[in-house]
């Protein structure tokens, strides 16, 4: 779908930007598939709409990033191998969009958490040095736009509403903390990247992010949590138990029929 | 973008690429079918190839689109019909597309099938501003959201106060 068109002057690792590409992309898809699960399940109809759409825009950027990231590993696999043949192991996704739906403050806080760092990231993609990332980041950021407004939007009437949506979404908030030291994370591959101008600093993110989180939270009456141990797995690939069970229901029918096409 | 070398200096392929043309016109969008794909400025590019072939660049509004596998189709359909059978169609990411690219004929035409048209100049900043929505009904500009996202995900849905008729609202991006 997309050409590979890395500027040709750099010296990439492929083995590295192969990787890069999947964590950018199972982190879509697998956020975007939690937020499918609402799909006739949300509080209201207008909010049943409304996270079908953003599980939609991800989906649609999953498939951008993993096809690119088929092309760059060279071996012949497209999105849909990618997405339905790997397992849980060779996921390089976010271990904070795996967990559970949970209630509805869980999934808004976390969609908030995510896209407060999604949209800055996503403004820093533009100007990668690798071209097919740039294009998906530049498309993706108008979305992500979007997401965080809305998702805001919820966290500060979730938390300023009444005591049970304030002690939920306090509470959401508290166990999602130690996931987002992973949207910061770096390792040799990523800083290599960074250095080559093909993925952009993390670091340089953190203190959007923290103005973001730190208003709306503000706004919403609730508490930011301390800061200590941090959750860590993506870069490796090793996952909480709940990845599994959600690939087992999204792979069920390729798994079953290897190539089914609709 | 285009791998192949364009070909259009004879008069066959001048004659082939206007026709091509002429037949990518009549196709719509699925989820407006009041638009055309040009009026929307999906359709980016129409170009001749080597052996003929005639080679359409298209771009999604939204990264998870699900009517361009639809477009897709309806752009090989609509060129079939006028005898052109070797056609590829690609699509592309960057630029990427922005309700300003929508033409003044698309706006008006958006208007008239009862959709309010994007507000112009589609930043991210002006995302966070509250655009002035007129009722594609009354044209009033007393109106309010009911939800940000609507029938698709280009749309919001909004209601006018001074007519009370709820109306989508083509979402600027």
């Amino acid at each position: 779908m997309l050409a590979a068109n890395v500027d040709e002057t750099l010296e990439i690792d492929r083995e590295a930007l192969f990787q890069l590409a999947l964590r950018l992309g199972d982190t879509s898809l697998i956020l975007g598939h939690r937020l499918s699960e609402w799909a006739g399940h949300a509080p209201i109809l207008d909010e049943d709409i409304a996270l079908s759409n953003l599980g939609l825009d991800l989906i649609g950027q999953a498939r951008s990033f993993l096809t690119y990231a088929g092309e760059v590993e060279g071996r012949g696999r497209d999105e849909d191998q990618l997405a339905y043949m790997r397992n849980a192991p060779e996921y390089r996704n976010l271990l904070m969009v795996e967990l559970p739906r949970g209630d509805f403050a869980f999934t808004m806080v976390r969609q908030f958490l995510f896209s407060a760092f999604q949209l800055p990231f996503y403004q820093q993609m533009m100007q990668s040095r690798d071209k097919t990332l740039a294009a998906i980041a530049a498309k993706a950021e108008k979305e992500m736009a979007y997401h965080l407004r809305h998702s805001s939007q919820w966290v500060v009437r979730l938390g300023d509403g009444t005591k049970e949506s304030h002690e939920r979404t306090q509470n959401a908030l508290n166990s999602l903390w130690t996931y987002t030291g992973e949207m910061f994370e770096t390792d040799a591959s990523l800083k290599a990247l960074i250095e080559a101008g093909i993925y952009c600093d993390p670091a340089s993110i953190r203190e959007t992010w923290n103005k973001s989180v730190d208003d709306v939270l503000q706004q919403a009456t609730l508490t930011r949590p301390e800061t200590g141990w941090m959750q860590s797995g993506a870069l490796t690939g090793r996952h909480s138990e709940h990845l599994s069970h959600l690939l087992a229901e999204m792979q069920s029918v390729q798994r079953a029929y290897p190539g089914l096409k609709w | 973008m285009v791998a192949e070398p364009k070909i259009e200096n004879d008069n066959a392929s001048v004659e082939l690429l206007e026709r091509a043309r002429s037949a990518l016109g009549t196709v719509c969008d699925p989820e407006i079918p009041v638009l055309t794909i040009e009026d929307l400025g999906v359709l980016r590019d129409v170009s001749i190839t080597e052996n003929e072939c005639v080679h359409v660049v298209i771009t999604p509004t939204y990264s998870g689109c699900p009517a361009m596998n639809t477009i897709s189709m309806d752009i090989e359909t609509a060129l079939n019909k006028v005898g052109i059978d070797k056609v590829k169609v690609e699509l592309v990411l960057s630029p990427a597309w922005t309700t300003d690219w929508m033409s003044e004929e698309g706006r008006q035409k958006l208007l008239e099938y009862g959709i309010a048209p994007p507000a112009k100049g589609g930043t991210t900043a002006s995302l966070f501003g509250k655009p002035e929505i007129a009722c594609p009904q009354c044209g009033s500009k007393n109106t309010e959201k009911l939800a940000e996202f609507g029938s698709t995900a280009c749309k919001a849905l909004y209601r006018c106060k001074a007519c009370l008729e709820p109306f989508d609202y083509f979402k600027c991006l």
